[in-house]
């Protein structure tokens, strides 16, 4: 026994060795990082230990910026994301032709670049000198007035923003929820079925509490993802997000290791660790909202 | 007037299948239809329990789901009574169906899996709270699972999801109660211990009840009729026992009783039924050759008997011996006879003889494999 458990240990060691070097001293050294005030990169020196890294993140308006985008982010995006996702795996399972073809389409974003789709979100919506964006052509026909989504008010970039996430995420998500869906045993179905259950209840009483599980899943994931949000704003606003206005968490903190006003990572880290509290409270909320809300 | 007095009398439903057809399409775009059920004509009679037998595939589920409505008959017609139900959805047929899995809802304790369908109930129909809470606990009472109404699913044996299974099909009190192999799931011994128990449940309700098995010795031991199938075709009807004893063809002669009937190759001629070189019995059937069915129970260990086989094994089974032995004209490798324990069977130089009980030997004609008098 004593032997098997030293050989499972040898096992282990390579991915320990690899997690401890990427990732937990990274992590140590962010939370160090992160109480070390006024750290010189380049000489490696710093001048006390406390709270004012957090201080100033805190009182940056960019980071409140950053915060608020995010959060506005998150609260638009997981719901509308996950309950589209819902419905179109809904309307997946109940058709039977082109079902595949259809599954295909859907899923094809999830498999093309980031950047790429930014570009085309960029036709549709960008106003340049000689064209106001695909969009902004179709308002015009429904006799509406060009909208700047790129470059003019805040709604209408968070628009475009959150247009752009949830299309991004989408797919996934329906993967997700048509294989759960499809795991549904059919006899529940017709059990109801005999029972003359009407279409909303059997959603409603059978098929969301049986795919409860990968509900959560995802809404539980979604909201780290959105969390994390970064790379969506970048392909949309380009990378200086600060003067867009539309900067994330993530891209603050990003912006304070390398962007122009950058060479803070004691700034860096303190936002990193705010971000951390934030993602780790919601997920725990979340975690103890589905266990009272799935049964097995 | 107690709601169980109202149900018996509701329960008085006949359902009568008329020419009943299901076809499924065939695989691939060409695909030749399968036949699921092939011209199904049947009268389940009213208050009694009827067991649709037949091995896997022979459309005993298909004609079950085609009563309750869940699958629309290609050809043919339905009645429950007097009423065509053929094109009414399962919900307006008054029909209770257990499934073979349960189908009980996992998330939902056992008290709101059997107020599920109360709770569907819409317009006139509709009850109230407490008349739902009545009926959930007069079912539950019925099938013995009142302690359990706050368990889930998962938390209950598979004997208990059975019971919650029926209570959940009869709460509605419907008119017919139907059960996709309610036994399969269970080990052997919960199986006795639950035939019984459903056995019961008909009883105490009267409803016109239809389960669907393989197993034959399941449909025997419980049923007031079974229905042989096979191949999508009602091969016999009747009562358990006047099907075992006079099977029509070789088909139903081997796939009831247990153990299996002993098939030989045999021949008539000159008035006598011969098995190899052993005239058995005499027979009056025109001469030719045909298949000889021989019950278990048909044998009778006899110095004098006229069936010469070679003895294997004797196998006691307390009340009973089962003798095998081994005869060229078998058409199994081993022959098995039941006989009294307290018989002689003394096998001379490795042959044991016997003679045959006339009634328990089945003839059968070799090319129709249908059944020939004698």
């Amino acid at each position: 026994m004593k032997e098997n458990q030293i050989k499972g240990w040898l096992y282990l060691l390579p991915a320990l060795l690899f997690l401890g070097f990427f990732l937990v001293y990274p992590l140590i050294d962010v939370f160090v990082y992160s109480f070390e005030e006024g750290y010189n990169f380049a000489s490696q020196t710093y001048n006390g230990v406390g709270l004012y890294n957090f201080s100033y993140v805190l009182h940056d308006p960019y980071f409140l910026q950053a915060v608020q985008n995010t959060f506005l982010m998150v609260i638009i995006t997981v719901p509308i994301s996950t309950g589209l996702a819902l419905l179109i795996a809904l309307g997946l399972s109940s058709i039977t032709p082109l079902r595949k073809l259809y599954q295909t389409i859907y899923f094809l974003p999830y498999v093309t670049n980031t950047l790429a789709v930014g570009l085309v979100f960029m036709i549709l919506f960008k106003k340049t000198a000689y064209s106001d964006g695909l969009v902004n052509l179709l308002i015009n026909w429904f006799g509406g007035k060009s909208v700047d989504f790129i470059d003019g008010p805040y709604w209408a970039k968070m628009f475009v923003m959150c247009f752009y996430v949830i299309w991004v995420v989408l797919p996934f998500k329906i993967l997700l929820l048509t294989s759960a869906l499809a795991s549904v045993n059919q006899s529940y179905y017709n059990a109801a079925r005999v029972d003359g259950t009407s279409e909303s209840r059997i959603f409603w009483r059978i098929t969301l509490p049986m795919i409860s599980p990968t509900v959560f899943y995802l809404i539980i994931t979604g909201f780290i993802g959105a969390f994390k949000q970064y790379s969506d704003a970048v392909a949309l606003f380009g990378t200086d997000l600060n003067a867009a206005g539309m900067n994330t968490i993530v891209g603050y903190v990003y912006d304070m290791l390398y962007g122009n006003s950058g060479g803070y990572p004691s700034y860096a880290s303190a936002a990193a660790i705010l971000l951390f509290v934030i993602v780790l409270t919601i997920t725990v909320i979340n975690l103890l909202f589905s266990r009272k809300h799935t049964h097995y | 007037m107690g709601g169980r007095e109202k149900q018996r009398i509701k329960g008085i439903m006949k359902i009568v299948l008329q020419n009943l057809t299901k076809k499924f399409p065939g695989p691939g775009k060409r695909g030749e239809d399968v036949v699921a059920v092939r011209d199904f004509n049947y009268e389940f009679p009213d208050g009694k329990l009827v067991g649709l037998l037949g091995p896997s595939g022979c459309g005993k589920s298909t004609t079950l789901f085609m009563i309750c409505g869940l699958e629309k008959p290609t050809e043919g017609k339905i009645f429950f009574g007097q009423d065509n139900v053929t094109a009414l959805a399962p919900e307006d047929r008054g029909v209770g169906v257990v499934f073979q899995n349960y189908a009980l809802y996992p998330h939902l304790t056992v008290e709101q899996n059997i107020l599920f369908p109360l709770q569907n109930l819409k317009g006139a129909q509709k009850l109230s709270k407490q008349e739902m809470q009545r009926r959930a606990e007069e079912a539950a009472h019925l099938v013995q699972i009142e302690k359990l109404m706050q368990r889930r699913p998962s938390e209950l044996s598979g004997g208990q999801q059975q019971r919650v299974a029926i209570a959940r099909a009869i709460v509605k009190m419907p008119r017919v109660l139907l059960l996709d192999e309610p036994l399969s799931n269970l080990d052997a011994r919960l199986r006795l211990q639950t035939r019984e128990e459903i056995r019961r449940i008909q009883r105490e309700t009267g409803i016109t009840t239809v389960f669907v098995t393989h197993d034959q010795e399941e449909a025997m031991s419980i049923s007031d009729e079974i229905v042989v199938m096979k191949e999508g075709v009602v091969q016999q009807t009747g009562k358990p026992q006047q099907v075992y004893d006079s099977p029509v063809n070789l088909f139903v002669a081997k796939f009831l009783g247990t153990p299996p009937i002993n098939v030989f190759e045999g021949k008539i001629s000159g008035g006598m039924l011969w098995i190899g070189e052993d005239a058995v019995l005499p027979a009056k059937a025109p001469d030719g050759e045909v298949y000889v069915g021989i019950r278990p129970e048909g044998f009778i260990p006899d110095e004098n008997g006229a069936l010469r086989c070679e003895f294997r094994s004797l196998e006691v089974m307390g009340r009973d011996v089962s003798v095998v032995s081994a005869h060229p004209q078998a058409m199994s490798a081993s022959i098995r006879s039941i006989v009294a324990s307290d018989s002689a069977v003394q096998p001379e130089n490795g042959v044991v003889r016997f003679s045959l009980k006339p009634k328990k030997v089945l003839l059968f004609d070799k090319k129709t494999e249908e059944r020939v008098l004698f």
